[in-house]
């Protein structure tokens, strides 16, 4: 029979732009993820706080918050990973404005998804036959590499580049054009590199690689921005795009 | 930054990559065969060679640095895009001037 677990000394942040962090104590389980912690606040000591979660599994990516300086997805991070010496400090994700304690508001987060140009530009109709896509080619490759990204943010926010450059496109808004550049089946193709090759664009990355090392599902959107820098590059020298 | 940018920050940095390696060679031969300024004044005077290497070695790193120094402003300093490379250009047309004017005092002068 194992020890009984020792109490967790948590802090959260509570309030807005200005909140604070305030600590709670959470009895320590098996097999606890850091979603439990928050959730054991918000169901025992104070119904008040304010946090994202919908799938639990990490498939939804809306439960993502900074832990421990960090940002992750809290349903997928266990307690015994992170928590050094039973404490926690659990934040909003950085890079993005503060809603309520551990809620941020996304929407300039998916407004550079649009500005990337990462909706599906369908190059044929439902009449036509359903596209034959071949697993083993290089374009569906890199494509497949990078398109499991589950919108959590986790890349955006531990970003140095949009830390510093509010108009940059970030990680995540890179890789879903990337996942579209190499999709045989789309053909937006000319206006989406045009636009991740506008200021704020592929080229203001630094490449300090934050967002490969934090992304939770493992993809690499260093590798996915490098590619776009590349084919952008390729694409002004033949004077398809412009600047 | 934009492709445009990126596309000649990336080429005049592959342009000094030799251009560096030379140019630290050159040092290292100068300092250890204990050459006076006469001794490289007499190689360098009406060569058309160093000319053209040091000429285009001050135009690349004028125009690396000057869109280098544009970013920096742009992420770290309250200027807009259009004032960091109004600064930028001004820097690379100092750093050309400078340069240049090595170029023709051990050259031409």
């Amino acid at each position: 029979m194992s020890a009984p677990l020792s109490d967790l000394s948590v802090s959260l942040w509570r309030g807005g732009e200005d909140g604070r962090y305030q600590t709670y104590t959470v009895p320590r389980r098996d097999s606890q993820t850091v979603l439990d912690v928050v959730t054991f606040v918000q169901r025992h000591l104070d119904p008040t706080l304010s946090y994202r979660f919908a799938c639990r599994v990490g498939v939804c990516g809306s439960c993502a918050m900074t832990v421990n300086g960090r940002p992750r997805w809290t349903c997928r991070t266990h307690v015994a990973k992170v928590a050094g010496g039973g404490r926690l400090e659990i934040g909003p994700l950085e890079n993005l404005p503060v809603i309520k304690d551990l809620a941020t508001d996304m929407a300039e987060f998916f407004r550079k998804w649009q500005r990337a140009k990462g909706v599906f530009a369908p190059s044929q109709t439902r009449h036509d036959a359903i596209a034959q896509i071949r697993p083993d080619t290089p374009a569906r490759a890199a494509a497949d590499a990078a398109i499991e990204c589950i919108n959590c943010g986790v890349c955006y926010a531990g970003c140095d580049t949009v830390r510093w450059n509010s108009e940059y496109l970030g990680p995540a808004a890179l890789t879903r054009a990337w996942t579209l550049v190499n999709d045989q089946r789309d053909a937006g193709n000319r206006d989406r590199l045009q636009a991740v090759a506008a200021t704020g664009g592929c080229h203001s990355c630094h490449s300090h690689q934050s967002c490969q090392e934090l992304c939770p599902q493992t993809l690499n959107p260093t590798a996915a921005i490098a590619g776009l820098k590349r084919r952008t590059a390729a694409a002004y020298l033949k004077g398809e795009i412009k600047t | 930054m934009t492709v445009r940018l990126y596309i000649w920050q990336r080429a005049t940095a592959a342009l000094m990559a030799p251009l560096v390696l030379i140019h630290i060679a050159v040092i290292f031969y100068a300092t250890r065969q204990g050459l006076s300024a006469a001794d490289i004044l007499s190689r360098t005077r009406g060569s058309v060679v160093w000319a053209a290497y040091y000429g285009i070695f001050v135009a690349a790193a004028s125009i690396h640095a000057g869109i280098g120094v544009r970013n920096i402003l742009t992420e770290w300093s309250p200027l807009d895009d259009r004032r960091a490379g109004q600064a930028a250009i001004a820097l690379g047309v100092l750093l050309a001037a400078l340069g240049l004017r090595a170029v023709y005092a051990v050259v031409l002068s």
